[in-house]
Order: C-alpha cells, then structure tokens, then sequence
C-alpha cells in the first residue's frame, strides 16, 4: 500500500479527535460553526489515477466514493473501483458541472472532490456547489476567481508584498499598444491568455518581429479554447527554475507550508519530474519562499490545499510569484513522501471545517527527518518527436515493487486504453531517499524495472534525466532537456544479444505447444540434410524517428530441442539454449558467455523488448511483396497526421502553391494543437480531410513529393503548471 | 548389466525383510502357533506400482563404451557418417554456383529456402532420398534435381515436391521422375496433401525414352495427381518458374495453383516452339505469364508478387484445405510424457559399427530407440533369431520385427504370429533388418523351411498397417522379402550408412559362381561390393534415404507422425492362404 506511511500517523488526527475539536471549536469561532460538517460520502468529478486517489484515501476513512465516467472511460480503472458510479456520457462531460452537481444532489453526497484539471478551479463550479449545498473540496470559489485571473491575482500579491514578474496585464488589447509594453519590459516575453491554463493560449515572442504573429497566435487560441482573447504580457525569464510551495489553509485562519517542490525539469513547457526540497537552495531563500508563499495563501483567504508557483531566477536568486493553483496537484504525492502527510485527507479535514492537522513546526519536525522524493511523470508520448502524445493499449504493464519508499499511483493497468480524448499521463513513479542522490539511484532502480509496452512511453527518457550529471548535481532549469538535447537524446546501438533475443521470441511465438508433442522436434535437423530451416528475422530501428531506420538482419538455425545457432550481422552466437514459458512474454536464453532474460512484447508491427533495464524499440519491416499484394495506397507525396487527431483549421487549398514550413493544418489531439507545416516546396493537389476528426489519415496529397509528415516540424505551445 | 533391474531385485528381497514395525512387535508377542498357521494363509493380490510393472518391459544394456571392439566399431562408423554428412552436405548446396547466383538474382528463392518458409516454424522436414541420382550419369545432379520430403504446414502433414532449377535447370533424369513418383506414392498411402513447388524446364532431352513413355514414366505424375484428388488427397501446385509442355499438367491438374508473376510460366510449348510451329512470335510472358493465367486464361488461381508471397498463399490454401490436421497420440492427451531412451542413441554407432560379419545386437539397437527404453517382447525364448514385441516410439504404438540372426522355421512361424497380432490390432509394424538369408541346410529343408518362410512373406505381404523398415545391416536374398524389404510396400525404408543390400555378399556370390563352373571376373567381386552400398541403393531409390543410426528414433517418430497423423482409414486385412 502506497499510502501507509501515512496511515500510522493518523490515529493522532483520527476522527475522534477531530470532532471533538470541532466541538471545542464551535464554542469559539462562530465561522467554524457555520461550517461544520461531516462528510460521509464525496462524490469526485475527476478521472484516472486522481480519482483512484482520492477515492483510496477517502474509502480509508469510510467515505462512500461515487465516481463519474463518459463512454470512453466505462471500463477506466477509476470508473470500475466503486460500486457507484455513473455515466456521464459524451467525452468532455467531465466539464459539465450541472449534470455533476444533480447527480451528487440525487445520490446524497455531501461534497465534491474535483481532482485537477477539468473543474478543479472553475470558480462558478465551487459556487454552484456551494449554493447547491454541496462542499467543495476545495478553496472557496471567491478565492479560485481571484487567482484565476491573472492580473487580478498579481494585484493582490503586489499588495501582500509578494514579488511578481514585471508586464504588462491590463485591459488594453490593442495589439500595438501590447507591443509597445513589450519593448518597455524588453525581450523575449511571454504572451499569456488572462483565462488560459494548461499550456494554452501562451506563447513567447524572442524578438520584437515575431510579437505580432504570436500575439494573434496565442489571441486565437485562447478565442478558441476559452472564448476570451485577452491576454497578458510578462517578462520572459530566460534560465529559470520554477519552484512551487505547497500550502494549506483551514477555516480558521491557520495557514502551513508543506515544503517547496522543485519541478524544472519540464518538456513542452509541462512537468515531467518533480522533486522536494529544492535542491541548492539557501536555506535564508527557503524561508523567505515558504513565507511569501503563506502570505499569499492568506491575502486571497484562502482555505485546503494550493500550489503559489514561482520562477526562480537561478543567477540573481530572485523570485517571482507567477501563480497560485487553487487545486491538489499533479506533483503532491513528492510532498506527502517528505512530509509524512496524506493531503488528501488534509483537504476531507479541512472540508468539513477541522483545523490543520499540523503546525508549521510540526511539518518542518517531519520534513527534517523524510529526506527527499522524486516523482516521475510517466507519459505516452515520444521523446524523441518533440514529445508528441502517443495513445493505444497498454499491451504489457510490469511496475517495479512498491514499496514503503517507491510508490505508483496509476490509473492504468495492463489492458486499459490510454485514450486521445483525454491527458496521456499513465502513472506517476515517487520514491523517496535519504538524501537526493539515493532518492535519484533508486528512482533510476524502478524506472528500469518499469516496462509499459503499446503505446511510446517516456521512461527511456526519464533514464537518461536520472544518469545526466548536470541533473545528479542538482543543475536544474526549466530549459534543463533543451540544454542538454545532445546527451538525453543519445541513443545507444542495439546489441546483438538484444537482437537475437528478439529473433528467438518470435520464433518461440509461433511454435505451437502441439508442435512439440508431434515428435517435430521443434525444427532442428533430421537425417543428414543439415540445410533446412534456417530463418531469417529482419527488423528495424525506427527509435530515431527516421523513416529510413537501421535495418538488422538475424539468422536463426535450430541445432537441436531448445537449442539455436544464431547470427546477427557477423556476430555468431551458439550454441544457444533458449526457452520460453508460453505464460509469460519473457524468453530465457543461456548464451556461450551470459545469460539473458528478456521480455518481448510484440503488438502488430512493434516489438517491444525489456532488456537488463533498457527498453527497445524495433518494427517490424514489411515484405517486399506486401505493398503490392494488398494494394497499398500510395501515401508518398501526402502529409499525415502524426497521431490521431481533430482538425482545428485547414489553412490551405487544394492548387495553392506553398513554401517549405508554411503552416498546413492545425491539428488537435490529446489536450495539444499542433501546427503541421509544408515539409517543403510544392503545389497541393488535394485536401483530404476537412475540419473535423481524422483517425491517422492522409491530410494532403502533393503531386510531386516523397516525403511524408515528418513529426519534428510539429510546434508544440508554452504552458507553465 | 547396465540397467534398473537392480532395483527390482533389492526390492523383492527386501520385502520379506522389512515389515511395518507395529506388526513385527505383533508378531513377537504372537504365540508360537500362530506363526505356524501362516503358511496356511491364502495369497492376496499383491498391489504393484506401476512404475514396478513397466520396469519389466525396461530392456537392460550391456554394451562396454570402453571396450576396445565398442572404440573400432565406433571409430569405423563415425568415419562413414562423416563422409555420408559431407556428401549431404555438397548435394544441398544444390546446383553449380554460377546456376544458383543467376537464380537468386532473378529475385528467386533457393528451393530448400523455399521449402524452409513453407513448413510452419518450429518443426522439422523429413527430406526423403537426397542421395538420389547420386553418381548415375556421370554428372552431378544433386538430390536429382528435386527436393521431396515430409513437412508440416498449418499443422497438417504434406508431402514437399520441390523442383531444383539450379540444377540443369530442373529438368527431370529418370532418377527425378522415380524420386517425383515415390513422392506421390508415398502421399498416397499416407494420403498426405501434395504441394509442388514448381519450376522445371520439363522432361530432360537427351534421357527423353527413360522419361517418358513408359508406365512409371513422366505420365505417370498427372495420373497420381488425379486419382490421388479424387481420392480426397489435395493436390497444390505453385509455379515459381516455368512449366513447359507436359510440366503444364502439374498446375493444370492441381486443386489449386498458384504462380509468380514474371516469373512463372505455363505453356504446352515455349516461344521458340511456337515460332517453329506456328510463325508466331510471343513473350513468354504474354504465352503464359501469372497475368494471362490468372485473369484471362483461368489456368491459376492466384497470382503472387514473388515466392515470398506465393508461399504464404499456398500456406493459406493449406489452411483452407479442412484436412485433419496431425495429431497427437492419444496417450499424450492423458497427460503422459514421452520417455527418451535410458541409453544414449549415439552409442548404436559403437554397437553396430561397418563390419556386418559380426552379429548385432539387436536388443541394444531397439532399446535406443523406443520411448524409455520399454519394450514388451513376444516369445522371447522361442525362434530367439527374430525378435518380436511390442513398444511405443514419441507415443505412437508399434510392432517391431527385428531380425537377431539368422531366419529358422520357428522364427519366421514367430515372426507371422506376431504380424496377424499387429493386424488384428491395427498396430503399426516396424521392421528392422539385418539378414542375409532363411537357413539352408538338410535339416531346414525336412524342417519345411520354404513353407515357415513362405508363412512370413505372406504375412509381410498381406499386413494392412504402415509397415516401415530399417535396415541396420545387411539385406540379403528371401530374408530381404520376409523382413519387408522394398517390394513389400513398407511406406518408408531407410538405410543405415554400413548396411548392405544384394541377393547374397560379394564373396558368397563369387563362391557360387565358382561352384557353377564360371571363373569369377576378377572385377565382379568389388563391383559387387560397390552395387550393395547404401549410396547405391539410395541413388536409386531403393530406399527412402539413408539416415544416421543415432536419428533412427526422430526419423521414425516423424513416419508414424505422417503415416498416422492426419486423415486415417482403418483397412482390415485378409491374408492369403498361410501353406500349413
């Protein structure tokens, strides 16, 4: 059990205790009486790992859970893990905060947990539940508004004394006026929606001649994404660190600081590894962090768990408040590893009007002896493609031991469908060490024993985050993977053991169990004629993206029962004794100098192999004949769509005559627009899809091109979380 | 005695000895009459293990691997097995390199290649007859340019027929119409489903009245196809090459034919031919082309891009073919396991080495291999020349006939009791010979030796299972037909390298010819000693192939796999009259 560190505190925060100091409250804080309640069943208007989440810690407590569904999470593991829980239907119902609020109303729960995202930090939700007479677990929906906007929220931290990043983030919109701003604070800066979140909306302008075009960029899309084009303009902070504080606030007035979470190390401008404390930070820094962060917590009155996210100037040491997340986050369980706290449970307190569990003294007696924890997001997406969402089943799923130090929280098992319509994140590893360098050797551990076959994950990156030096040495920054592309993105040559192993497995695969019993002798040779069966697997390395991949050729030679002369190029491996357990992916083989246990994983054209804690990736190449015997349309000359998507805009018609990287088509797909440009000069011949939904389809076809979409041209948007 | 019975008799010995030990205090304090009444006690039925039971079928060992007779014999054998593996190994390569770069380069597979990717991964082809066409036309053609044998594909059992274009470009020698014949008859019996992977330039020119007019000449061929497809025996044709003249008739008298586009070809006459005849000049892939044939003509069925594609479409016709597909013997379904044998069948080459006149042991030959070494023997101390009993080998049950010496009245009157056993039960018989005759002699002859004898041929003759021999030894004269020799319709006969085959040795022959008065041709004696070779006898077919002793076991196991396997008719057999 993930959580049962923190089950051993609680009998000191049990139920008992905290009624009866809800009693002794009441008699002197009359807004504590307002507010009391016990909340015996939540409903939780989320989905994936965080509704597991919050459903575990409340079902600890003898809360009755009511989950939500739409139709293409009714098998979702959140949705399966009560008896109660009902469908929503189309895909964005999440988002319907009525539909929510009648259900909670008709099924008698007593308040609403929204997780994150969706309407975590819809403050006319939080209003609407209130006025409903639900609890929003969560700050009051006056707080989330304040802090949902932006300009207002630096208004109000000006006035707290807390230091923001000077811009422009007034009601004037005119674009030249902007620019003008733009100058004052100087470049680069970055264009940010009033209303946006999530990585949309933004956009950064390195130089005054590019202003304008991202203006109307970040403009449209938060037109698009939140009817509201108003956006705000800041100074962009070229190496900088972003540092958050986790705070907690109750009714009455009390407001703790559970540490800092550092979570620089972002791709696409979103989190992928979150760590706590923050490494080489001056303690004097920390402090003065942790109190800015309070101070900002109780200017807005705020109440149950938030995030004050800052950037941290790396050279002069400065803060900056950026935002303050009115939600549980994504990154919490890095907080409740060094705290020895279940948050989730802070919030039920809190929500039904108890008083912190903790002082800040307290926290800052259990953080001195926790050590630090890391937590790693991992996502279906591909690293070495700019990062782009991948989705697909989950073929094959082994996580590493859970352990009191190594937790996983995950709404996904082996089988489950990681879908396009929703965020690509299939679990979140954290560990916890004494000190940052066991908490990186072990989380670098579990990653390697973590394998997840189907869709592209990001763990071979993650790896190579964990053995970079500069990260080791806690040389972190926002730009971290950018600055240190060339050495994250090296890819190692697949051995030839690697190889062989792969071969084997698929020859395993197809031997049938009876043909062993038939006296087949699984194919070695019988009499003198030595020449038979002799198989040749070719595969291919398309890890770099490349079209044109690294082709391997292996030559299998059966010698006896389990027994196999292999070749790989020139590489001569025999005899090996190889031999595969029809019940498990995983192939044993005894080469002449080691032994290896590999597991294969073969899902269509994709192989996928686990190897002493290293993951391949090879494809299987088609036959020569294949393209003509099945017809194969011709998708030379077209541009793809690298994923399956829906078509925002098509800016482009057929005859035009374009240039290379001249935007095509924008696309959407798994909370991400991406623009898809011309690989290179030419004419279009055909649109083939329109707006609307295309499943991995031809977009265009040109008359005289060869080359395909290529995925590196896709430009990915700024988001900051 | 290298073997389990040791255990058999510590434990008889022992059973008097060790009683529980609540009764031995019964028994001491038991007055004295009571001892004494025992022996009046009635026998129960003593409960025997199982294993206890089997251990009597348990044949023991008594070979010597250190004695210095074991080391020659071995060394002699090994020798002969590693020149008959070279010569195995040179046929395979098929034709001369130049033939074979030309093929590869015209995007053709090579047909052992061909056959490879045919034949589901994981399991094993039985190639029958490589040795054939071996040193019998003062050229080499290899396998005689055709490549048969017993595969698995999609699970069921099939007869491989796989033209060699490497080697004279395929054309069919006598020896490759014989060696295309013994393949159907062998899909025949064993009603095993033909694929022929064709690619053939038709009937070799210069042997043309070898090859074509007579009863079991190339006419021959398209006659099995169609009897044997009328018999419900699928016949699957993939023209990976041309198909000239009568060569047209093997797709066109197939089920289901598949062709290569550019690549095959199926015409009555080529190009040249028709301009000769007719003044009409045609590409030979307009005359007959996958194309014309696949759409215009409707001579194919399927037309594939190369032999990749084309033998993955003739793996899907197999599978479409509803033909049962090799089963498992029904032992194996009960969860028992296939016991090897408890002695190491590399040792048969030490047990039997070259010289045939030193008797063989045929018990040791058996007892590798047979499952676990278990053999039921049937009249064990009676005509103890011929062994009979039964056992079982990768499951299958079998009769095994095996000759331990020289054939007497008793043993062949053994030998055709032990055959009306097999047929009455449907066992299959499996014959392992080493003979060189019937005993002659005066008291043999008063013995009516000639009618014992006759007994057995009849049976042999008359027994309506699969029949398979091995010979480990010598075949000579009327020994030869009363152990199943090649007349006898065995469905497979395979040689061991030292085995000899000939009316009677080269020295008994030159001994008679003396005693007829003709003076012995001083070459007769060696060219006689050559003809009985297992090479010569494989060349021409008089076997199925000649197979290392240590894969006898695996060799038979993949037999009864086909013989038995798949489509299957209980045949009741009537023997003619046995002379009493």
């Amino acid at each position: 059990m993930p959580l049962s560190p923190f089950l051993r505190i609680s009998p000191r925060l049990g139920l008992t205790v905290a009624r009866r100091s809800k009693r002794a409250a009441s008699t002197f804080s009359s807004r504590a009486a307002e507010s009391r309640c016990s909340l015996n069943s939540i409903l939780i208007a989320n989905r994936g790992e965080i509704a597991l989440r919050v459903g575990q810690t409340a079902s600890q407590h003898g809360i009755r859970v009511t989950t939500l569904y739409t139709d293409p999470d009714s098998r979702s593991q959140h949705a399966l893990s009560s008896p109660f829980a009902f469908n929503l239907g189309s895909v964005s119902a999440y988002l319907d905060g009525d539909r929510i609020i009648e259900i909670a109303k008709r099924e008698g729960c007593q308040g609403i947990h929204p997780g994150y995202g969706f309407l975590s930090e819809n403050s006319a939700f939080a209003r609407k539940c209130t006025e409903a007479g639900l609890v929003f677990i969560g700050p009051p929906w006056k707080a989330i508004e304040d802090m949902g906007d932006k300009s207002r929220s630096k208004e109000i931290m000006t006035a707290a004394n807390v230091p923001c990043v000077p811009g422009y983030h007034g009601q004037n919109q005119d674009p030249n006026f902007l620019e003008a701003e733009a100058d004052k604070i100087k470049y680069p800066v970055l264009i940010k929606a009033i209303k946006g979140g999530g990585g949309k909306g933004m956009r950064i302008a390195s130089s005054k001649s590019e202003f304008q075009a991202q203006l109307q960029s970040a403009k449209s899309e938060a037109k698009n994404s939140f009817g509201d084009d108003h956006v705000l303009v800041e100074k962009y902070i070229t190496t900088p660190r972003h540092i958050e504080v986790q705070v907690f606030a109750d009714k009455h007035g009390n407001c703790v600081a559970l540490g800092e979470r550092d979570c620089s190390i972002q791709r696409r401008h979103q989190k992928i590894l979150e760590e706590s404390p923050a490494p080489d930070l001056p303690d004097a820094t920390r402090k003065d962090i942790w109190a800015k962060a309070r101070s900002a917590a109780l200017a807005v009155g705020y109440e149950g768990a938030g995030t004050v996210e800052f950037i941290f100037d790396n050279d002069t040491g400065e803060f900056f408040f950026m935002e303050m997340n009115t939600r549980l986050q994504v990154e919490h369980p890095v907080t409740e590893m060094v705290t020895g706290q279940d948050l989730v449970y802070w919030q039920l307190k809190v929500a039904e009007g108890a008083k912190l569990p903790l002082t800040q003294d307290e926290v800052e007696v259990q953080m001195a002896s926790r050590g630090h924890a890391i937590e790693a997001r991992i996502y279906a997406e591909n690293p070495d493609q700019g990062f782009i969402p991948d989705s697909g089943r989950l073929v094959h799923v082994r996580t590493p031991a859970i352990t009191e130090d190594t937790r996983i929280d995950a709404g996904f098992i082996a089988g489950d469908e990681v879908s396009a319509h929703y965020d690509p994140m299939i679990a979140k590893l954290i560990v916890r060490g004494a000190t940052r360098e066991e908490a990186i050797r072990k989380l670098l551990a579990a990653l390697e024993e973590y394998e997840i076959a189907g869709p592209i994950t990001n763990i071979e990156f993650l790896k190579a985050v964990c053995k970079s030096d500069d990260f080791i040495a806690g040389q972190v920054e926002t730009g971290f993977i950018e600055k240190h592309r060339k050495g994250l993105f090296a890819k190692d040559t697949i051995g030839g053991e690697v190889l062989a192993q792969v071969a084997l497995a698929c020859l395993h695969h197809d031997t049938t169990d009876s043909s062993r019993k038939l006296a087949n002798f699984e194919g070695s040779a019988v009499g003198f004629s030595p020449s038979y069966q002799q198989r040749q697997f070719t595969f291919e390395d398309t890890h770099s993206g490349s079209k044109d991949g690294t082709t391997f050729d292996v030559r299998i030679q059966q010698i006896s029962d389990n027994q196999f002369s292999v070749k790989v190029g020139d590489q001569v491996f025999g005899p090996v004794f190889s031999h595969r357990n029809p019940d498990s992916p995983v192939i044993t083989s005894f080469f002449p100098h080691t032994r290896l246990d590999t597991t294969v994983i073969r899902d269509e054209d994709s192989i996928i192999a686990f190897q002493q804690g290293t993951q391949y990736r090879l494809t299987l190449p088609r036959a020569k004949w294949m393209d003509k015997a099945l017809g194969m349309k011709d998708v030379s000359n077209s541009v793809l769509a690298p994923m399956p998507c829906k078509i925002l805009r098509v800016e482009v018609q057929a005859g035009d005559a374009v240039e290379k990287d001249q935007p095509l088509v924008v696309i959407e797909s798994m909370k991400m627009e991406t623009v898809i440009r011309s690989p290179q000069r030419g004419t279009i011949s055909r649109v083939v899809h329109q707006k609307g939904v295309s499943q991995d389809e031809i977009i265009f076809l040109y008359p005289s091109w060869t080359t395909t979409f290529p995925a590196s041209c896709a430009n990915y948007l700024k988001w900051f979380s | 005695m290298r073997a389990p019975s040791p255990l058999l008799r510590s434990f008889s010995s022992r059973a008097t000895v060790l009683l529980p030990h609540s009764q031995r205090l019964l028994l001491s304090r038991a007055p004295r009459a009571t001892t004494i009444q025992r022996t009046a006690r009635r026998t129960i039925a003593s409960y025997t293990h199982p294993h206890h039971a089997s251990a009597i079928s348990v044949l023991p060992t008594a070979v010597d691997t250190s004695s210095s007779d074991f080391r020659e014999n071995e060394q002699q054998m090994k020798e002969l097995v590693g020149r008959m593996s070279s010569l195995h190994s040179t046929i395979a390569q098929g034709g001369p390199q130049k033939a074979k770069d030309k093929h590869i380069s015209r995007g053709k597979m090579l047909p052992r290649d061909r056959v490879t990717s045919l034949i589901d991964p994981g399991t094993s082809f039985l190639e029958l007859s490589p040795l054939a066409g071996n040193g019998m036309y003062g050229e080499d053609v290899p396998a005689g340019g055709i490549i048969t044998g017993i595969g698995t594909v999609e699970g069921v059992t099939c007869m491989i027929v796989a033209n060699d274009s490497t080697v004279k470009g395929g054309t069919y020698y006598p020896i490759t119409v014989k060696k295309h014949l013994r393949a159907q008859a062998i899909a025949q019996e064993n009603k095993l489903p033909c694929l022929y992977l064709v690619d053939s330039g038709g009937a070799n020119l210069p042997h043309q009245a070898d090859v074509f007019p007579d009863k079991e000449h190339f006419g021959r061929i398209f006659f099995n196809q169609a009897r044997m497809s009328s018999l419900g025996i699928p016949q699957i044709s993939v023209v990976m090459g041309p198909c000239t003249a009568g060569g047209a008739y093997v797709p066109a008298m197939s089920d289901e034919t598949i062709i290569v586009e550019n690549q095959g070809t199926i015409f009555l006459a080529g190009p040249p031919l028709v301009k000769a005849a007719t003044g009409e000049e045609v590409s030979a892939e307009d005359l007959g082309g996958g194309q014309l044939h696949s759409s215009v003509s409707g001579v194919t069925d399927y037309l594939a891009v190369d032999d990749a594609h084309a033998l993955v479409l003739a793996r899907r016709s197999v599978a479409n073919l509803n033909y049962p597909q090799t089963s498992i013997p029904s032992e194996l379904f009960k969860g028992a396991v296939i016991n090897e044998p408890l002695y190491d069948p590399n040792e048969l080459n030490g047990i039997v080495g070259t010289n045939l006149r030193r008797q063989i042991p045929v018990h040791e030959v058996i007892a590798r291999i047979v499952d676990g070494s278990e053999f039921a023997e049937f009249k064990r101390d009676y005509g103890s020349t011929l062994i009979t009993g039964f056992a079982r080998i990768y499951g299958h049950q079998v009769g095994i006939v095996a000759n331990n010496g020289i054939l007497f009245s008793e043993s062949s009157l053994k030998g055709a009791h032990f055959i009306e056993l097999c047929t009455q039960r449907n066992i299959p018989l499996l014959f392992l010979q080493n003979i060189s005759g019937f005993m002659v002699g005066a008291d043999a002859e008063k013995g009516g030796i000639a009618k014992n004898g006759a007994k057995l041929v009849t049976a042999v003759a008359c027994a309506d299972v699969p029949k398979f021999t091995v010979v480990f030894g010598s075949s000579a004269g009327a020994g030869n037909y009363g152990m199943c020799g090649r007349a006898y319709s065995p469905r497979l006969l395979f040689m061991w390298p030292n085995a000899k085959i000939g009316v009677m040795g080269s020295e008994q022959l030159s001994a008679v010819m003396e005693a007829v008065g003709r003076t012995a041709d001083p070459e007769l004696k060696a060219r006689i000693d050559r003809e009985s070779e297992a090479i010569f006898s494989s060349a021409r077919l008089w076997d199925d192939g000649v197979i290392p002793p240590a894969q006898t076991r695996r060799v038979l196991g993949l037999s009864l796999a086909a013989a038995l396997g798949g489509r299957v008719e209980n045949v009741q057999t009537r023997f003619g009259v046995f002379r009493m």
